[in-house]
């Protein structure tokens, strides 16, 4: 029996059926109104600013003027690489988990328990962590070893803060490919090693070309993550201020959302730079909202679909 | 589909090439094996996080080296003639964490207070009241309220909210703990709407029509059986909130104000654990009491959010055991 069914023979709703609909649907438009007065507020004071000197240019006279086109170069070379490493990551973790763990295996109930914590590590520990392991051991290991103790890596770099990034959204990876991989129906699998595929070529002509849609849909979100962090890369790699942009692995950068801190935070005037602060916030929103709103499509019409299948 | 699998198949049907078949499994075998190992990683991370994070605020137990500037005790005892003070920054520095505690648990309580009533009613509102149509725009649109990165909300709080909220509380401190905590609620609340939502949603719906057959309102339906049902649930709705709010650094330290202060008022300034270390970390001497004290604070916040997860987790799971669902 369906809900549907059981509110077909409900009674008409009383007083107090009607107080709770009342209650509870204020409390969602609430917090929907939250999504709109932060969007609208963005928008309506960054839309003036945007222009294509604010894009292009670098910022001038102290950051008071000027474009923020470093701080978009930063990001974006900031969330390529960590992509580079998460994703990929994240899908072998995700077919190991779906395709080869055997059911009871305790490897890989901790390999889950381990997911799940991982997305609880408030994002400032990761930016220890990521000062604590890659910079001062590993980084500095390298320098020892490769470049007689000159710091050379072992210094914040554009390298080590894509790496903590690619560990804080390795589970947002795993999650999204896991539940696409489960969406794919058991006879496909069976039917592909059945015609003679190894379990190898199964997973990958078979099962991951299915659950492609899944996959960039966990990608997207990853990026959309990345882009937006800061906390985890303010002591491994970003900068305040750079007169070049980052050409190699151990350069410093500049971002968009450590921009809009420090601007937010250290101008003595905010008024001067409030502008270029809500240019800022916009171009930074813009960039994980949309890839947002892509991957929320993605993954509605690719659960509906599996809806249908079932 | 057809293609894929016709093309998939000849690869390993000509078995008169017994090397061909060799090759063929030590492809598999190694493949596994990189998939396997790939997959540590996630465990990797785990272990190095408790180790290296764990390696830089021990010396604030053991080191004598650190003892000198600050003892364990003087972390949460009062200092003599100041009191509980943070300031790591003066002629005679003073670790006393409390202040940062009671900033943390101010903000976070302040937050919850506003989250918890609007998610858990949203979440009713979408399982059980709301038209079919209507549901699938409001969880997509509360998913995306997720996805604002939280320094945006952080500048919001700063420009806007603050403003609101001196206006309408007449507060004296433009940044506050109330501003961060409403702050907070933004990224919050769809944390424990999306939890609350899932339990409401594991509850058969043997359950809805049994209490309307027998004559119960739908007020009476949701309140004596679905909410009491889902109740665990929604309790762990409440908890991963919680560990979402006390290691949210971007909004705090935009929309607090930042000043160390113990007491228990809401208008006045406040600092958290996580502000802290993102204020502080990157001025500090590396190896000094002061970068070891910043990353046992560090230590104190993953473990706690490490335990709080682990509770919520836990409920959840014999939940949907209990109820039966997948």
């Amino acid at each position: 029996v369906t809900a549907a069914v059981a509110t077909g023979v409900r009674r008409r709703p009383n007083a107090a059926d009607r107080t709770l609909i009342g209650l509870t649907g204020l409390a969602t438009l609430i917090i929907l109104a939250m999504l709109v007065v932060v969007l609208g507020d963005v928008v309506i004071g960054g839309w003036s600013v945007l222009s294509w000197h604010f894009l292009s240019e670098a910022p001038r006279d102290g950051m008071t003027k000027g474009g923020i086109f470093p701080a978009i170069f930063g990001t974006v070379a900031l969330t390529l690489l960590m992509t580079i490493v998460a994703v990929p990551a994240g899908v072998a973790t995700a077919v190991y988990l779906s395709e080869y763990a055997p059911a009871d295996s305790r490897l890989a109930r901790a390999i889950r328990v381990c997911i799940a914590n991982l997305a609880g590590v408030p994002s400032i520990v990761f930016g220890l962590f990521g000062l604590g392991f890659f910079i001062a051991t590993v980084g500095r290991g390298i320098d020892d070893l490769a470049f007689g103790g000159q710091p050379t890596y072992g210094k914040p770099s554009l390298i080590w803060a894509s790496l903590t990034l690619a560990i804080l959204t390795l589970p947002v990876v795993v999650v999204s490919t896991e539940e696409a991989l489960k969406a794919v129906p058991r006879e496909l699998r069976d039917g592909s090693l059945a015609l003679g595929a190894t379990k190898f070529q199964t997973i990958t002509r078979v099962v991951l070309p299915q659950a492609l849609g899944g996959i960039m849909t966990g990608g997207i979100l990853a990026v959309s993550r990345g882009a937006g962090e800061v906390a985890p890369i303010m002591f491994t790699g970003a900068a305040y201020f750079l007169p070049y942009l980052p050409t190699h692995l151990n350069d410093q950068f500049m971002n968009l959302g450590y921009h809009v801190y420090v601007l937010a935070t250290q101008s003595p005037d905010v008024d001067r730079t409030k502008p270029l602060l809500y240019g800022t916030v916009l171009v930074l929103l813009l960039l994980t909202f949309m890839l947002n709103i892509v991957a929320v499509v993605v993954r509605a019409r690719f659960r509906k679909r599996m809806a249908a299948a079932r | 589909m057809a293609s894929t699998m016709t093309t998939a198949a000849p690869a390993t049907s000509r078995p008169s090439k017994p090397g061909l078949v060799r090759r063929t499994r030590w492809v598999e075998r190694i493949a596994e094996g990189l998939v396997l190992l790939v997959s540590l990683i996630s465990i990797l991370s785990v272990l190095l996080i408790l180790v290296f994070v764990g390696k830089e605020a021990l010396p604030v137990l053991f080191s004598p080296e650190v003892h000198k500037e600050v003892t364990p005790g003087a972390l949460i005892l009062p200092y003599s003639g100041a009191g509980y003070m943070w300031q790591p920054v003066s002629d005679v520095p003073k670790y006393n964490i409390l202040p940062l505690v009671a900033g943390t648990l101010k903000v976070t309580l302040v937050a919850l207070f506003v989250s918890v009533p609007l998610s858990v009613g949203a979440a009713v509102y979408v399982c059980e009241f709301a038209p079919k149509a209507a549901r699938e725009y409001i969880k997509p649109a509360i998913e995306l309220l997720a996805g604002i990165p939280s320094v945006v909300i952080g500048f919001f709080a700063l420009i806007v909210l603050a403003t609101w909220v001196q206006r309408v509380f007449g507060v004296e401190h433009r940044l506050n703990a109330l501003v961060a905590g409403f702050g907070l609620a933004f990224a919050v609340c769809p944390v424990i709407f999306s939890v609350s939502e899932d339990a409401l949603r594991a509850v058969p719906d043997s359950y809805r029509t049994a209490a309307l057959a027998l004559g119960s309102t739908r007020s009476q339906t949701l309140l004596r059986v679905i909410l009491p049902a889902a109740g665990p649930g929604i309790a762990a709705a409440v908890v991963l909130g919680f560990g979402r709010a006390i290691g949210e650094t971007m909004i705090v330290v935009l929309a607090s104000g930042n000043a160390a202060l113990l007491d228990a008022d809401l208008g006045h300034s406040t600092r958290t654990i996580t502000a802290t270390i993102a204020q502080e970390l990157g001025e500090v001497v590396v190896g000094s009491a002061h970068y070891h004290v910043l990353f046992a604070l560090g230590a104190l916040l993953f473990l706690s959010t490490l335990g709080v997860n682990l509770v919520g987790e836990r409920i959840v799971f014999s939940m949907r055991r209990r109820l039966g669902g997948p």
